[in-house]
Protein backbone atom coordinates (compact mmCIF):
# COMPACT_ATOMS: atom_id res chain seq x y z
CA UNK A 1 0.00 0.00 0.00
CA UNK A 2 1.08 3.36 -0.54
CA UNK A 3 2.06 5.67 2.11
CA UNK A 4 0.06 8.20 3.74
CA UNK A 5 2.95 11.16 3.31
CA UNK A 6 6.67 11.03 1.83
CA UNK A 7 8.93 13.94 1.99
CA UNK A 8 12.79 13.95 0.93
CA UNK A 9 14.72 17.08 1.88
CA UNK A 10 11.43 19.31 1.95
CA UNK A 11 12.29 22.43 2.95
CA UNK A 12 9.83 25.73 2.75
CA UNK A 13 11.25 29.54 2.91
CA UNK A 14 9.58 32.64 3.83
CA UNK A 15 11.85 35.62 2.60
CA UNK A 16 14.90 34.63 4.89
CA UNK A 17 12.90 32.34 7.36
CA UNK A 18 13.30 28.69 7.58
CA UNK A 19 9.87 27.54 7.99
CA UNK A 20 10.84 23.80 7.43
CA UNK A 21 14.26 22.19 6.53
CA UNK A 22 15.44 19.61 5.61
CA UNK A 23 12.13 17.13 6.06
CA UNK A 24 12.58 13.59 5.30
CA UNK A 25 9.68 11.50 6.44
CA UNK A 26 8.20 7.98 5.32
CA UNK A 27 5.05 7.58 6.80
CA UNK A 28 2.55 4.29 6.34
CA UNK A 29 -1.03 4.12 5.38
CA UNK A 30 -3.57 3.55 7.92
CA UNK A 31 -2.10 5.55 10.92
CA UNK A 32 -3.71 8.40 13.01
CA UNK A 33 -0.95 10.60 12.74
CA UNK A 34 0.06 13.09 15.87
CA UNK A 35 1.70 15.99 14.47
CA UNK A 36 3.11 17.65 17.85
CA UNK A 37 5.53 20.91 18.33
CA UNK A 38 5.82 24.25 19.43
CA UNK A 39 4.25 27.23 18.04
CA UNK A 40 5.91 28.28 15.07
CA UNK A 41 7.71 24.84 14.40
CA UNK A 42 6.67 24.47 11.21
CA UNK A 43 3.41 22.49 11.71
CA UNK A 44 0.85 24.36 9.93
CA UNK A 45 3.53 24.64 6.64
CA UNK A 46 3.93 20.87 6.36
CA UNK A 47 0.44 20.85 6.57
CA UNK A 48 -0.90 23.06 3.86
CA UNK A 49 2.18 21.67 1.82
CA UNK A 50 0.89 18.13 1.90
CA UNK A 51 -2.88 19.48 0.60
CA UNK A 52 -0.86 21.22 -2.03
CA UNK A 53 -1.96 24.64 -0.19
CA UNK A 54 1.92 25.73 -0.53
CA UNK A 55 4.29 24.95 -2.64
CA UNK A 56 7.48 23.56 -1.19
CA UNK A 57 10.43 25.82 -2.02
CA UNK A 58 13.08 22.57 -2.10
CA UNK A 59 12.57 18.90 -1.95
CA UNK A 60 10.36 16.25 -3.01
CA UNK A 61 6.87 14.95 -1.52
CA UNK A 62 3.99 12.96 -2.32
CA UNK A 63 0.73 12.34 -0.17
CA UNK A 64 -1.07 9.08 -1.27
CA UNK A 65 1.23 8.45 -3.97
CA UNK A 66 1.10 11.28 -5.99
CA UNK A 67 1.92 15.33 -5.79
CA UNK A 68 -0.21 17.30 -3.79
CA UNK A 69 -2.99 18.97 -4.98
CA UNK A 70 -1.81 17.90 -8.48
CA UNK A 71 -5.57 17.24 -10.28
CA UNK A 72 -8.88 17.36 -9.18
CA UNK A 73 -9.04 13.93 -8.10
CA UNK A 74 -6.04 13.71 -5.70
CA UNK A 75 -8.11 17.19 -4.26
CA UNK A 76 -10.94 14.83 -3.86
CA UNK A 77 -8.45 12.28 -2.05
CA UNK A 78 -7.26 14.39 0.69
CA UNK A 79 -9.77 16.56 3.51
CA UNK A 80 -8.16 20.13 5.63
CA UNK A 81 -9.53 21.40 8.03
CA UNK A 82 -7.37 24.36 8.73
CA UNK A 83 -6.09 26.06 12.06
CA UNK A 84 -9.26 27.03 14.65
CA UNK A 85 -11.99 24.98 12.06
CA UNK A 86 -13.17 27.78 10.12
CA UNK A 87 -16.76 28.19 8.62
CA UNK A 88 -18.80 30.22 6.75
CA UNK A 89 -20.05 32.67 9.87
CA UNK A 90 -23.13 33.88 7.71
CA UNK A 91 -24.25 30.38 6.36
CA UNK A 92 -26.72 28.18 7.58
CA UNK A 93 -25.34 24.77 8.89
CA UNK A 94 -27.54 23.71 6.16
CA UNK A 95 -25.44 25.60 3.62
CA UNK A 96 -22.20 24.64 4.49
CA UNK A 97 -23.63 20.86 3.46
CA UNK A 98 -25.43 21.87 0.27
CA UNK A 99 -22.16 24.12 -0.53
CA UNK A 100 -20.16 20.85 0.51
CA UNK A 101 -22.28 18.62 -1.87
CA UNK A 102 -21.42 21.09 -4.97
CA UNK A 103 -17.78 21.35 -4.12
CA UNK A 104 -17.22 17.72 -4.00
CA UNK A 105 -18.08 14.90 -6.25
CA UNK A 106 -17.74 12.07 -4.05
CA UNK A 107 -19.90 14.15 -1.28
CA UNK A 108 -22.13 11.42 0.88
CA UNK A 109 -24.87 13.48 2.04
CA UNK A 110 -26.53 11.16 3.90
CA UNK A 111 -23.62 10.65 5.98
CA UNK A 112 -23.33 14.51 6.19
CA UNK A 113 -27.44 14.64 7.15
CA UNK A 114 -27.19 11.98 9.75
CA UNK A 115 -23.78 13.60 11.44
CA UNK A 116 -25.54 17.08 11.27
CA UNK A 117 -28.68 14.88 13.16
CA UNK A 118 -26.46 13.45 16.15
CA UNK A 119 -24.67 16.22 16.74
CA UNK A 120 -28.01 18.02 17.44
CA UNK A 121 -27.20 20.46 15.54
CA UNK A 122 -30.12 22.96 13.96
CA UNK A 123 -29.55 23.13 9.74
CA UNK A 124 -31.05 26.38 9.96
CA UNK A 125 -28.60 27.81 12.77
CA UNK A 126 -25.85 30.37 10.86
CA UNK A 127 -22.47 28.85 11.85
CA UNK A 128 -21.39 31.95 13.51
CA UNK A 129 -24.23 31.45 16.22
CA UNK A 130 -22.22 28.18 16.84
CA UNK A 131 -20.21 27.54 20.16
CA UNK A 132 -16.99 26.58 19.14
CA UNK A 133 -16.84 22.81 19.73
CA UNK A 134 -20.12 22.95 17.41
CA UNK A 135 -18.26 25.02 14.86
CA UNK A 136 -15.20 22.53 15.19
CA UNK A 137 -17.52 19.46 14.15
CA UNK A 138 -19.46 21.25 11.57
CA UNK A 139 -15.62 21.67 9.68
CA UNK A 140 -15.18 18.18 10.43
CA UNK A 141 -18.73 16.89 9.34
CA UNK A 142 -17.27 18.94 5.98
CA UNK A 143 -14.31 17.40 5.46
CA UNK A 144 -15.69 13.81 6.32
CA UNK A 145 -18.10 13.84 3.84
CA UNK A 146 -16.33 14.40 1.70
CA UNK A 147 -15.43 10.75 2.24
CA UNK A 148 -11.06 11.60 2.03
CA UNK A 149 -8.57 8.96 2.04
CA UNK A 150 -6.87 11.45 4.59
CA UNK A 151 -7.77 13.71 6.30
CA UNK A 152 -5.55 16.35 7.44
CA UNK A 153 -6.58 18.60 10.57
CA UNK A 154 -3.98 21.67 11.73
CA UNK A 155 -4.74 22.28 15.44
CA UNK A 156 -8.64 21.08 15.23
CA UNK A 157 -8.82 21.00 19.32
CA UNK A 158 -6.61 24.11 20.87
CA UNK A 159 -9.38 26.38 21.30
CA UNK A 160 -11.89 23.67 22.92
CA UNK A 161 -13.03 23.11 26.09
CA UNK A 162 -11.85 19.34 27.55
CA UNK A 163 -15.84 17.62 26.92
CA UNK A 164 -15.84 19.93 23.71
CA UNK A 165 -12.40 17.96 22.55
CA UNK A 166 -12.96 15.19 23.99
CA UNK A 167 -16.28 14.84 21.64
CA UNK A 168 -14.40 15.94 18.35
CA UNK A 169 -11.74 13.46 19.01
CA UNK A 170 -14.60 10.84 19.14
CA UNK A 171 -16.40 12.10 16.27
CA UNK A 172 -13.01 11.75 14.42
CA UNK A 173 -12.09 8.29 15.92
CA UNK A 174 -15.91 6.88 14.94
CA UNK A 175 -14.99 7.96 11.20
CA UNK A 176 -11.37 6.33 11.09
CA UNK A 177 -13.26 3.12 12.11
CA UNK A 178 -16.05 3.21 9.57
CA UNK A 179 -14.23 4.72 6.64
CA UNK A 180 -10.51 3.31 7.11
CA UNK A 181 -9.65 6.87 6.89
CA UNK A 182 -6.01 8.29 7.27
CA UNK A 183 -5.21 11.17 9.86
CA UNK A 184 -2.85 13.77 9.96
CA UNK A 185 -3.53 15.93 13.35
CA UNK A 186 -1.77 18.54 14.55
CA UNK A 187 -1.27 20.01 18.27
CA UNK A 188 1.01 21.69 20.68
CA UNK A 189 -0.82 19.44 23.46
CA UNK A 190 0.35 16.09 23.41
CA UNK A 191 -2.35 14.72 26.33
CA UNK A 192 -4.97 15.40 22.96
CA UNK A 193 -2.94 12.73 20.73
CA UNK A 194 -2.23 10.13 23.61
CA UNK A 195 -4.94 7.95 23.03
CA UNK A 196 -5.72 8.81 19.03
CA UNK A 197 -2.50 8.31 17.44
CA UNK A 198 -0.76 5.98 16.63
CA UNK A 199 2.10 7.51 14.66
CA UNK A 200 4.31 10.94 15.48
CA UNK A 201 5.98 13.23 14.26
CA UNK A 202 7.83 15.83 16.35
CA UNK A 203 8.73 19.07 14.51
CA UNK A 204 11.08 21.69 16.18
CA UNK A 205 12.78 24.37 14.80
CA UNK A 206 11.36 23.57 11.37
CA UNK A 207 13.11 19.86 11.53
CA UNK A 208 11.78 16.91 12.25
CA UNK A 209 13.11 15.90 15.56
CA UNK A 210 11.53 12.31 16.03
CA UNK A 211 9.06 9.97 13.76
CA UNK A 212 8.01 6.52 14.44
CA UNK A 213 5.08 4.41 15.39
CA UNK A 214 4.24 5.61 19.12
CA UNK A 215 4.13 2.22 20.76
CA UNK A 216 7.74 1.71 19.62
CA UNK A 217 9.40 5.11 20.31
CA UNK A 218 7.79 4.02 23.67
CA UNK A 219 9.10 1.18 23.89
CA UNK A 220 12.76 2.49 22.54
CA UNK A 221 13.25 5.46 25.02
CA UNK A 222 14.17 5.08 28.94
CA UNK A 223 15.13 7.36 31.47
CA UNK A 224 18.48 6.16 33.59
CA UNK A 225 18.94 7.42 36.89
CA UNK A 226 22.41 6.63 38.41
CA UNK A 227 25.56 7.96 40.68
CA UNK A 228 27.10 10.95 38.27
CA UNK A 229 28.79 9.19 35.48
CA UNK A 230 30.41 10.22 31.82
CA UNK A 231 27.90 9.45 29.36
CA UNK A 232 31.00 7.88 27.73
CA UNK A 233 30.31 5.24 30.59
CA UNK A 234 27.50 3.52 29.48
CA UNK A 235 27.10 0.54 27.94
CA UNK A 236 27.30 0.43 23.94
CA UNK A 237 24.12 0.61 21.98
CA UNK A 238 22.07 3.17 23.87
CA UNK A 239 21.92 6.42 22.60
CA UNK A 240 21.56 9.66 24.98
CA UNK A 241 18.89 11.92 23.22
CA UNK A 242 19.88 14.08 26.60
CA UNK A 243 21.82 14.10 29.41
CA UNK A 244 21.54 16.20 33.30
CA UNK A 245 23.87 15.94 36.16
CA UNK A 246 24.01 17.21 39.41
CA UNK A 247 27.09 17.20 41.26
CA UNK A 248 26.23 13.25 42.82
CA UNK A 249 23.62 12.55 40.23
CA UNK A 250 22.89 11.83 36.44
CA UNK A 251 20.27 11.37 34.49
CA UNK A 252 20.11 9.83 31.30
CA UNK A 253 17.04 9.83 28.37
CA UNK A 254 18.73 7.03 26.21
CA UNK A 255 17.23 5.23 23.48
CA UNK A 256 17.73 1.43 22.50
CA UNK A 257 16.86 -0.87 19.88
CA UNK A 258 17.09 -4.06 22.39
CA UNK A 259 16.13 -4.24 26.47
CA UNK A 260 18.22 -2.08 28.60
CA UNK A 261 20.49 -4.74 30.05
CA UNK A 262 21.16 -4.76 34.12
CA UNK A 263 23.34 -2.20 36.09
CA UNK A 264 24.00 0.20 38.89
CA UNK A 265 20.71 2.43 37.78
CA UNK A 266 17.09 2.90 37.50
CA UNK A 267 15.40 2.32 34.58
CA UNK A 268 12.22 3.95 34.03
CA UNK A 269 9.56 4.03 30.92
CA UNK A 270 8.67 7.06 29.40
CA UNK A 271 5.36 8.32 29.01
CA UNK A 272 3.92 10.38 25.30
CA UNK A 273 4.76 14.17 27.11
CA UNK A 274 7.78 13.26 28.91
CA UNK A 275 9.72 11.89 25.09
CA UNK A 276 8.15 14.72 22.89
CA UNK A 277 9.33 17.06 25.76
CA UNK A 278 12.67 15.59 25.73
CA UNK A 279 13.13 15.82 22.14
CA UNK A 280 11.73 19.76 21.87
CA UNK A 281 13.87 20.34 24.81
CA UNK A 282 17.18 18.56 23.03
CA UNK A 283 16.32 20.63 20.02
CA UNK A 284 16.19 24.18 22.05
CA UNK A 285 19.86 22.64 23.44
CA UNK A 286 21.64 21.40 20.21
CA UNK A 287 24.90 21.91 22.20
CA UNK A 288 23.92 19.20 25.02
CA UNK A 289 22.84 16.52 21.97
CA UNK A 290 26.29 14.92 20.94
CA UNK A 291 26.75 12.28 18.02
CA UNK A 292 24.64 9.11 18.91
CA UNK A 293 27.29 5.68 20.05
CA UNK A 294 26.62 2.57 18.89
CA UNK A 295 22.92 2.67 18.22
CA UNK A 296 21.34 3.91 14.56
CA UNK A 297 18.16 5.36 13.03
CA UNK B 1 -21.12 -6.94 27.20
CA UNK B 2 -18.34 -5.19 29.17
CA UNK B 3 -16.64 -1.66 28.92
CA UNK B 4 -12.95 -0.88 28.64
CA UNK B 5 -10.79 2.14 30.35
CA UNK B 6 -7.57 3.02 30.00
CA UNK B 7 -5.34 4.34 32.50
CA UNK B 8 -2.84 6.84 30.93
CA UNK B 9 -0.06 6.74 33.61
CA UNK B 10 -0.07 3.31 33.73
CA UNK B 11 2.91 2.90 31.00
CA UNK B 12 1.22 -0.45 29.78
CA UNK B 13 0.82 -0.11 25.86
CA UNK B 14 -3.31 1.00 25.40
CA UNK B 15 -3.87 -2.38 23.19
CA UNK B 16 -2.70 -4.79 25.75
CA UNK B 17 -4.63 -2.76 28.60
CA UNK B 18 -7.50 -4.06 26.33
CA UNK B 19 -6.34 -7.48 26.56
CA UNK B 20 -5.42 -7.51 30.20
CA UNK B 21 -8.92 -6.00 31.20
CA UNK B 22 -10.43 -8.91 28.88
CA UNK B 23 -8.49 -11.92 30.80
CA UNK B 24 -9.73 -9.98 33.77
CA UNK B 25 -13.40 -10.19 33.39
CA UNK B 26 -12.77 -14.01 32.16
CA UNK B 27 -10.93 -14.70 35.30
CA UNK B 28 -13.60 -13.10 36.97
CA UNK B 29 -16.48 -14.83 35.59
CA UNK B 30 -17.96 -11.70 33.89
CA UNK B 31 -17.07 -13.44 30.09
CA UNK B 32 -17.69 -16.96 28.97
CA UNK B 33 -17.44 -18.62 26.12
CA UNK B 34 -19.24 -17.79 23.04
CA UNK B 35 -19.74 -13.80 24.35
CA UNK B 36 -19.57 -10.91 21.98
CA UNK B 37 -17.17 -8.85 22.77
CA UNK B 38 -17.69 -4.71 21.99
CA UNK B 39 -17.63 -4.16 18.63
CA UNK B 40 -14.48 -1.93 17.84
CA UNK B 41 -16.80 0.65 16.69
CA UNK B 42 -18.22 0.68 20.13
CA UNK B 43 -15.10 0.81 22.14
CA UNK B 44 -14.06 4.03 19.86
CA UNK B 45 -17.11 5.74 20.57
CA UNK B 46 -16.99 4.89 24.37
CA UNK B 47 -13.06 5.61 25.21
CA UNK B 48 -12.22 7.84 21.96
CA UNK B 49 -9.37 5.70 21.35
CA UNK B 50 -7.80 4.59 17.55
CA UNK B 51 -9.44 1.50 16.01
CA UNK B 52 -6.44 0.41 14.97
CA UNK B 53 -5.16 -0.21 19.11
CA UNK B 54 -8.56 -1.97 19.42
CA UNK B 55 -8.06 -4.01 16.80
CA UNK B 56 -4.63 -4.87 17.96
CA UNK B 57 -6.13 -6.21 21.34
CA UNK B 58 -8.53 -8.31 19.65
CA UNK B 59 -5.93 -10.04 17.24
CA UNK B 60 -4.19 -10.44 20.24
CA UNK B 61 -6.98 -12.27 21.80
CA UNK B 62 -7.33 -14.43 19.05
CA UNK B 63 -3.13 -15.16 18.52
CA UNK B 64 -3.61 -16.34 22.82
CA UNK B 65 -6.88 -18.57 21.55
CA UNK B 66 -9.03 -16.95 24.08
CA UNK B 67 -11.45 -15.23 21.08
CA UNK B 68 -12.19 -15.54 17.20
CA UNK B 69 -13.51 -13.27 14.96
CA UNK B 70 -16.91 -13.56 13.01
CA UNK B 71 -16.25 -11.89 9.27
CA UNK B 72 -19.24 -8.86 9.09
CA UNK B 73 -20.68 -9.88 13.11
CA UNK B 74 -18.26 -9.10 15.73
CA UNK B 75 -15.29 -10.82 18.03
CA UNK B 76 -16.33 -13.75 20.20
CA UNK B 77 -15.10 -15.23 23.14
CA UNK B 78 -13.96 -19.15 22.78
CA UNK B 79 -13.55 -20.33 26.04
CA UNK B 80 -13.88 -19.30 29.67
CA UNK B 81 -10.99 -19.19 32.04
CA UNK B 82 -11.06 -21.03 35.11
CA UNK B 83 -12.17 -19.73 38.28
CA UNK B 84 -8.24 -20.18 39.32
CA UNK B 85 -8.02 -17.70 42.39
CA UNK B 86 -5.37 -16.20 44.68
CA UNK B 87 -6.01 -18.75 47.15
CA UNK B 88 -5.59 -21.63 44.35
CA UNK B 89 -1.78 -20.12 44.04
CA UNK B 90 -0.62 -20.22 47.52
CA UNK B 91 2.55 -21.78 47.16
CA UNK B 92 3.41 -19.55 44.99
CA UNK B 93 2.32 -16.48 47.32
CA UNK B 94 4.44 -18.09 50.13
CA UNK B 95 7.80 -17.66 47.42
CA UNK B 96 6.93 -14.24 47.12
CA UNK B 97 6.83 -13.91 50.62
CA UNK B 98 10.01 -15.48 50.96
CA UNK B 99 11.61 -13.50 48.73
CA UNK B 100 10.57 -10.35 49.73
CA UNK B 101 11.64 -11.54 53.32
CA UNK B 102 15.14 -11.89 51.35
CA UNK B 103 14.85 -8.22 49.48
CA UNK B 104 14.31 -6.98 52.94
CA UNK B 105 17.40 -8.50 54.40
CA UNK B 106 18.90 -7.42 51.76
CA UNK B 107 18.32 -3.74 52.70
CA UNK B 108 16.15 -3.11 50.22
CA UNK B 109 12.62 -1.08 51.23
CA UNK B 110 9.00 -1.37 49.89
CA UNK B 111 10.07 1.22 46.73
CA UNK B 112 12.83 -0.83 46.55
CA UNK B 113 10.98 -3.74 46.28
CA UNK B 114 8.05 -2.65 43.99
CA UNK B 115 10.66 -1.11 41.92
CA UNK B 116 12.72 -4.54 41.29
CA UNK B 117 9.26 -5.79 40.81
CA UNK B 118 8.11 -3.59 38.28
CA UNK B 119 11.31 -3.63 36.20
CA UNK B 120 11.08 -7.30 36.05
CA UNK B 121 7.63 -7.63 35.34
CA UNK B 122 7.76 -5.50 32.32
CA UNK B 123 11.02 -7.15 30.20
CA UNK B 124 8.09 -9.22 29.90
CA UNK B 125 4.95 -8.40 30.65
CA UNK B 126 2.88 -11.38 28.68
CA UNK B 127 5.03 -14.01 29.77
CA UNK B 128 6.26 -14.74 26.18
CA UNK B 129 9.45 -17.08 25.49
Amino acid sequence: MTAILQARSLGKTYGRRDALTECTLEIPPGHVVGLVGPNGAGKTTLLKIACGMLAPTTGHIEVLGNQPGADPAQLARVGYVAQDTPTYSNLTVADHLTLGAKLNPGWDALLAHARIDQLGLDPKQKAGKLSGGQRAQLALTVAVAKRPELLILDEPVASLDPLARRDFLRHLMESVAENSTSVILSSHLVSDLERVCDYLVVLVSSRVQLAGETEDLLAQHHRLVCARRDQADLPDGLEVILADHTDRQSTFIVRSQTQIPAGDWVADQLDLEDLVLTYMERAAAPTQSQPPRGASR
Amino acid sequence: MIEFHLDARSGVAPYLQIVWQVRQALLLGLLAEGDQLPTVKEVVTKVVINPNTVSKAYRELEHQGLAAAKPGVGTFITQSLGQASLADHAPLQEELRAWMRKARAAGLTGPGIEAMFQSTFRENPEGEK
